[in-house]
């Protein structure tokens, strides 16, 4: 029973949640795109969003790529530069740093939602439930926190990072390994999925379309046109002041 | 393509740099353009217009799309004016752009509501009783009654189904008819010019069952009744257009960029054509900025300006020089040279009565109403005539009933305007003088109560003895002061002398240098000498709201008419307020009150009837002594304004609802079981006093309204005129009157009105309001009707400031389960019909009418009043007392007769104005054009049964829109003038304007004697042309202008001739200054309510767009040292209370407005952003919360040619802006959002009467 459980959890669900976050996504933006928003609540109020948003963003972002670097990277490669406790100890005190940051923002913003008048009456139920899920799968994260410092070899982390890495190689591992883990761990692997289960059907979309173009872009101007347009041609305007 | 895929052409996205790459040309996808171009695309455009009380009447385009009404945008194709003139559109502003809002807002009420407490009394009756025995099972048990009575206001609603909401309005209808009479049935609905058709659906019902419709134009206070006085006529204006053809305009208490928006247009462009204009208004409005001059007046003291100016007129224009148009227009269109009589009174001698044919030996060979005939001399011949044109002509003869200078025999004459040159001798003669009234807040002087002037008389020997005679022009010189070389006191000799009514005199009573006021008098008659007549005056409720409303307007009339002015085009007096102007009245009036199945109907004023059964009348602080006349003649003058009233009713002047304690069709029975007919069982009962009439005690429950509709209407969150005892007496609910009554004063009561210790609290069994908006109405309401909105449904719309008729027609379906007014009567009626045979059957219906301007009655009583119940004379119905008629009512056929055409139109034919024509033809045409019913009572009678039908019978009958009517009644009245007129519309006889006609373009209206104005080719509509040009008699005693009103009424209370009232004092503030402090500074300020810039009338105050526009939320206006004063500063939450009421609201504190007066935009709902008061403990107010209404005993007069009533064209008006009010500071903001105990109201409540 208990390893149909983890079956179905470890083995399933992650590519069920994966395939509802690629194609939903795919779906959303194709026919949605009105929908394709962050759903900035600016608008009717800055107080608070300013370190709200700009905390919990940085956190987030952090945390991100942490858990996208620590999970994902073979253990192969980055034993060339450092041991697997060294790893984890990084991992502990950067996660710890950013989460911590996360968790002041998170808190902030999911207060400010709720009890903000004018922001809870235009909020939908998702972007509450977003939020939520956040604030708890964050709390969950920041709780294993000391767990892992009970075992400070690092043998957790892998067991962990094998287990990503065969997902996302489409080769799951066996979850025999997963079932010795401490249930915060569990907890927290469920409900990141579950995250990337909700993804296209929330405001989490914008995340697709963070403006990283932006920073690298040719021209202020854009013109859209529809005529052909010539790669890379001059366009031939007298750029010289008139007499 | 995909979205998607095309981010993923990563390596052939192309883009073309520019301005040396600081900017790129992209080939990238442009779809979600598509997005915006879709935000203004649409499926279809329908054309309606706002059925808002607004003389706007704009055709509008409304925007559907995907079956929602989305935005509407100004239509633009309005027939052309004429060549040099600008065209009409467009016309249209930002309150009207903002109405699609409604729809689909909150605020819709979107399904039938009913107070939870009746719905349970009625379901709970319902499973074991009859419709009408669950009705009386309820409301004559007075717990169950009070259980809902009580709770008016404090919300409880629940939906209901059509089907059983219908079943209890038709069940208390009946229960009233068949237990109290059928005349406890009220309905209160105003402006049909607005949506003929939804007010038709009403009061066809009401009118069918007998009911009572209910005034409006005199309750609003935008009738003025120096109007009718004058010129016999309700209200007639010129069209807008004509504005630019004036050569000088004075806005004159008119706001009109902000209140007239679709027509400001019109007064800029005649600026650019080279107009002049003068401002006058207190404050700085919209329009101050308009003027090359503005005259800030002291409010309330507009006839002292104009009487002023007339003044500087008369002394330039008409005595030191004299302008030959002017003199002649005055003496062929004025009763100027008319001879009034002169009585001794107290060593001087007093103006009296016109002098009438009757007065000769023979009567001057006049044998048909020589009492109705006044006379003056002859200039060439020196003899004394009647000239024709006068009253007496109208009726009993025919031909002679025109303005032609001759005499009754044919004799052309000219007619003397002055006895200068003739006299007998130069005699004192007094007029009265109010101006030294002292006023705490008004200037006042120290001239005596009788002015005594000069002038030239000569003795006559009449038929009473011999008397002293003089014209009204001498009278009418001597009472603006004018010196003319008599000598005596009381003249002026210059403009600079303090003599009432110099400009030096004004300048103490209204603040306008004195300068200002004769650059201005002469500039105004200046150009009216040279363009014979092209200067005009634009007036608004401004001036109409006071009390003294009518010297306020007949000083403007009488600088108009000095100048010959009125009935010229670009010149006259236009009186915008209120949409008068029902074009297609003729046509709409038997369709609106069911002319064509029973006459008369049942109207009533309302004003006259809110006082009584609002019970103010009880509470009433002015004593008639306050405006008596020092010269009035001998008699008590005492009494209070209902026994005045009272009498007018016994009289037959004033109409009277609920008529008798009585139920009429008991009477009817009565009558019948005696043998006798019903006017004389009638007469004979009210002499004998088997029979009382129901004015002598409005508070006896036999006497109460019963039922009540308002449709159309926001009567308690607008125009209700002591919001406060309508709560407290009227519906019996939560209130906050803070003053007592008389009896707790121990003050002076009604003589003529029975007195009962406890007033009652909660007449109404059943209050009914029809809207499509929760207005503060609807919150006190019993039953809440949803009503389509004006994009919603048909119907049609006219308006006095353009000439076209055009229509509401149905963009979408009505939303959720709304129906149009016209469903919802149809619904009513056929809910009746099944209902109604449980207790009625078909009934014979006495009705008490008054005796009617326009009709052979309306010289009834010659010379002085005289009351029967006081034994002065008989009780003769039509005569001395109401005209008695009996109409048949056929109860359980009300449906039938509801939808269909009924047969009085074929036998006894349309009228209006005196003037009747024959309409067999039109009846076939609309029995063609809807079709008949083919089974039933109504069988082959034309089919009414939709809207558009309704429309139909309107245009077809109306000479307004059907060539062929117009002719005939051009004709019928050429029979009275004896002269042709048929030329007006002959080219239009062929023309016949239909439905679907105004759907595809807005049309305009075929020339009809209902009006004083032609639209032609040659000229604009304006007021009075055709009494100019084409000779027609005014409506009037002499046929004329009306300068002087002789009526022993007038006299009395000072309105013989146009002089000064100043404000009256309403005694409000006093009695509650002290109540209650909570202290903060006190500011005593007059209350005025002028029109709003974010809403119209009852509409849109709570238009979120219009909101988000203003303040949010309730406001009144105060100037910036009141505010010092009082301690307040801008956004202030501020409380205004005097004994009326109390109101809050946040004050804006701004240089626009005078010291002296506080500003409220009128009709700012109560239920949107309303604290509570610290007075009285309930939410807010409206700014009716601190108005009482004052009666006016003048306004009752009636049988006397144009002082006589018609429904919404003479009778008493509620005027409100003598009040004053005590502003200051909120100490606390509370919101009350707690629910409602009494007690704890009770706490914080002041303790009010009782």
């Amino acid at each position: 029973m208990r390893d149909a459980l983890f079956h179905i959890l470890f083995a399933w669900y992650p590519y069920v949640c994966l395939t509802t976050f690629l194609v939903g996504s795919l779906i959303r933006f194709d026919r949605e795109q009105y929908s394709w928003r962050a759903g900035s609540s600016q608008i009717l109020r800055k107080r608070q969003l300013v370190w709200g948003s700009n905390l919990f963003h940085l956190g987030i972002l952090l945390l991100f790529f942490g858990h996208l670097v620590g999970l994902l990277t073979p253990t192969g490669l980055y034993t060339m530069v450092m041991t697997v406790p060294q790893k984890q100890l990084i991992a502990v005190v950067a996660g710890g740093i950013a989460g911590t940051v996360c968790f002041i923002g998170l808190s902030l913003l999911l207060a400010r939602r709720m009890f903000d008048p004018r922001i809870r009456k235009t909020s939908t139920t998702m972007d509450l439930a977003i939020l939520i899920i956040l604030w708890v799968q964050l709390s969950l994260g920041l709780a294993t926190l000391p767990l892992s410092l009970e075992h400070t070899d690092g043998s957790v982390m892998l067991v962990l990072a094998h287990w990503a890495q065969g997902i996302v190689t489409l080769q799951p591992v066996h979850t025999d390994a997963l079932q010795a883990i401490h249930w915060p761990y569990l907890v927290h692997l469920v409900l990141g999925m579950t995250i990337f289960l909700l993804f296209p059907f929330s405001r989490l979309v914008h995340i697709w379309s963070a403006p990283v173009w932006y920073l690298g872009r040719p021209g202020y101007q854009v013109v859209r046109t529809r005529r052909t347009v010539t790669p890379g041609a001059r366009a031939p305007i007298n750029q010289q002041p008139a007499e | 393509m995909s979205h998607f895929l095309e981010r993923l052409t990563f390596f052939n996205k192309v883009s073309e740099p520019f301005s040396n790459g600081h900017g790129i040309t992209t080939a990238e996808d442009r779809r979600w353009e598509d997005g915006y171009r879709k935000r203004w695309q649409h499926d279809k455009i329908v054309r309606s217009t706002h059925g808002a009380n607004c003389t706007g009447s704009c055709s509008w385009k409304i925007y559907v799309k995907g079956g929602i009404v989305t935005w509407e945008t100004q239509q633009t194709d309005y027939p052309r004016t004429r060549p040099d003139l600008p065209n009409h559109e467009p016309r249209g502003c930002s309150r009207g752009a903002s109405y699609s809002w409604y729809l689909y807002s909150g605020n819709r009420v979107k399904y039938p509501l009913v107070r939870s407490r009746l719905i349970k009394l009625w379901r709970e009756a319902r499973a074991t009783l009859t419709p009408v025995a669950a009705w009386k099972s309820i409301v004559e048990n007075p717990d169950k009654r009070a259980a809902y009575v009580k709770k008016r206001g404090h919300g409880g609603f629940v939906r209901a189904h059509w089907d059983e909401v219908t079943e209890i309005i038709a069940a208390a209808n009946a229960y009233t008819a068949k237990t109290y009479g059928p005349d406890r049935v009220f309905g209160f609905s105003p402006i049909p010019a607005m949506s003929m058709v939804s007010y038709a659906a009403g009061s066809r019902y009401l009118s069918l069952i007998g009911g009572v419709c209910m005034s409006f134009y005199d309750w609003y206070c935008d009738l003025p009744p120096a109007s009718p006085q004058t010129w016999g006529e309700q209200t007639d204006v010129p069209e807008s257009a004509d504005w630019y053809n004036a050569g000088f305009i004075i806005l004159w208490g008119s706001n009109v960029p902000q209140t007239r928006t679709p027509d400001a247009h019109f007064y800029t462009e005649a600026r650019y054509r080279g107009m002049k204009s003068a401002v006058i208004c207190p404050d700085y409005s919209e329009a101050a900025k308009f003027g090359d001059i503005w005259l800030s007046v002291k409010q309330g003291t507009d006839s002292a300006l104009s009487m002023a100016m007339g003044h500087v007129i008369l002394k330039e224009y008409h005595v030191n020089r004299q302008v030959p148009y002017f003199r002649d227009y005055v003496r062929q269109y004025t009763d100027m040279p008319m001879l009034v009589r002169l009585v001794e009174q107290n060593g001087a001698l007093v103006p009296e009565r016109f002098v009438r044919a009757s007065d000769f030996d023979a009567s001057l060979g006049e044998s048909n109403n020589p009492d109705w005939k006044t006379v003056a001399y002859d200039e060439t011949t020196g003899s004394i005539v009647a000239p024709k044109g006068t009253i007496g002509f109208r009726w009993g003869e025919t031909g002679k009933w025109n303005l032609t200078e001759a005499a009754s025999g044919g004799a052309a004459t000219k007619l003397r305007l002055s006895l200068s040159g003739i006299e007998d001798k130069l005699a004192e003669v007094a007029f009265p003088y109010f101006g030294n009234i002292a006023h705490e807040h008004f200037a006042s002087t120290d001239h005596a109560s009788i002015l005594k002037r000069r002038v030239p008389v000569k003795r006559l020997k009449l038929a009473g003895g011999d008397s002293y005679v003089t014209t009204v022009h001498d009278l009418f010189l001597a009472n603006y002061g004018i010196d003319r070389g008599f000598g005596g006191e009381n003249v002026a000799t210059s403009f600079d002398d303090d003599v009432p009514y110099s400009p030096a005199w004004a300048e103490k009573i209204t603040g306008v240098s004195r300068d200002k006021i004769v650059q201005v008098a002469r500039e105004f008659a200046t150009n009216a000498e040279k363009t014979n007549g092209r200067s005009m005056i634009i007036i608004g409720a401004a001036m109409n709201h006071w009390y003294h409303a009518d010297m306020n307007y007949r000083g403007v009339i009488n600088m108009l008419v000095m100048c010959g002015c009125v009935g010229q085009s670009g010149g006259g007096w236009a009186h915008y307020v209120g949409q008068e102007k029902l074009r297609p009245q003729a046509g709409w009036a038997p369709l609106a009150f069911a002319l064509d199945w029973g006459r008369p109907p049942r109207q009533q004023n309302s004003t006259s009837a809110f006082y009584a059964h609002t019970d103010q009348w009880r509470y009433e602080t002015v004593n008639v002594g306050d405006i008596v006349s020092p010269t009035a003649p001998p008699g008590p003058w005492d009494g209070t304004f209902i026994d005045y009233n009272i009498r007018a009713e016994r009289m037959g002047w004033l109409p009277s609802a609920p008529q008798l304690e009585t139920n009429p069709l008991q009477v009817a029975k009565d009558a019948a079981a005696s043998g006798l007919d019903a006017k004389d069982y009638v007469a004979k009962g009210l002499k004998d006093g088997t029979l009382k009439l129901s004015c002598e005690d409005p508070d006896n429950p036999k006497n109460w309204p019963r039922n009540l509709f308002v449709w159309r209407s926001n009567l308690l969150g607008s125009s209700g005129k002591g919001h406060e005892y309508f709560l407290k007496h009227l519906l019996g609910t939560t209130h906050g009157v803070l003053g007592k009554d008389l009896g707790a004063e121990g003050k002076a009561k009604s003589t003529e009105a029975v007195w009962h210790e406890h007033a009652p609290e909660g007449k109404l069994d059943l209050l009914v309001t029809l809207d499509f908006r929760m207005s503060t109405t609807c919150v006190y309401s019993d039953i809440v009707l949803p009503t389509a909105t004006w994009y919603e449904k048909n119907d049609l719309n006219t308006s006095d400031m353009h000439p076209f008729i055009h229509p509401l027609t149905g963009a979408v379906d009505p939303g959720w389960e709304a129906k149009s007014d016209w469903e919802i009567y149809k619904g009513i009626a056929k809910a009746f019909s099944k209902v109604a045979p449980e207790v009625l059957g078909i009934e014979k219906d006495v009705v008490l009418n008054p005796i009617k301007h326009d009709s052979a009655n309306e010289i009834a009583q010659a010379f002085e009043p005289k009351d029967w119940k006081k034994g002065e004379c008989e009780p003769v119905p039509g005569k001395t007392m109401p005209t008695v008629a009996v109409v048949e009512r056929d109860y359980p056929h009300i449906y039938e007769r509801f939808t269909a055409l009924g047969p009085l139109m074929e036998k006894v034919g349309n009228g209006i104005k005196g003037i009747a024509w024959k309409t067999g033809h039109e009846v076939e045409h609309l029995k063609a054009l809807n079709g008949v019913h083919t089974d039933g009572t109504n069988k082959g009678l034309a089919r009414i049964v939709t809207d558009i039908d309704a429309t139909e019978v309107i245009l077809m009958m109306a000479p307004e829109t059907n060539g062929e009517v117009a002719v005939k009644a051009w004709e019928a009245l050429g029979k009275t003038t004896g002269r042709e007129h048929t030329h007006l519309a002959l080219p239009k006889e062929d023309e016949k304007i239909r439905f679907r006609d105004v759907v595809a373009q807005p049309r305009k209206i075929i020339s009809a004697p209902t009006w004083s104005g032609l639209e032609s080719e040659k000229v604009c509509y304006t007021a009075g042309y055709t009494n100019v040009h084409e000779l027609i008699p005014w409506r009037t005693l002499t046929g004329r202008q009306q300068l002087y009103q002789d009526h022993l009424w007038m006299r009395a209370f000072g309105a013989g001739l146009c002089v000064y009232r100043p404000p009256l004092d309403l005694r409000a503030i006093k009695p509650v200054i002290d109540m209650k402090s909570n202290g903060e500074k006190q500011i005593v300020l007059n209350f005025i309510t002028p029109h709003q810039k974010w809403g119209i009338h009852s509409t849109y105050t709570d238009n979120l767009m219009m909101l988000t526009l203003s303040r949010g939320g309730p406001c009144i206006w105060i100037s910036e040292p009141d505010a010092k004063r009082a301690g307040i500063v801008d956004n202030d939450w501020v409380e205004a209370y005097n004994s009326n009421g109390a109101l809050v609201a946040r004050a804006v504190v701004s240089q626009r407005v005078k010291d002296g007066m506080v500003m409220m935009y009128h009709a700012q709902e109560k239920i949107v952003n309303v604290p509570g008061s610290e007075m009285t403990g309930n939410r807010g107010g409206i700014h009716n919360s601190v108005t009482r209404t004052v009666l006016n005993p003048t306004h009752m007069i009636g049988g006397y040619a144009q002082l006589a009533y018609d429904f919404n064209y003479y009778g008493t008006i509620g005027t409100n802006r003598d009040e004053f009010v005590i502003v200051r500071k909120l100490k606390t903001v509370d919101w009350l959002e707690r629910p409602y105990s009494e007690k704890a109201r009770a706490k914080t409540k002041l303790n009010a009467a009782e």
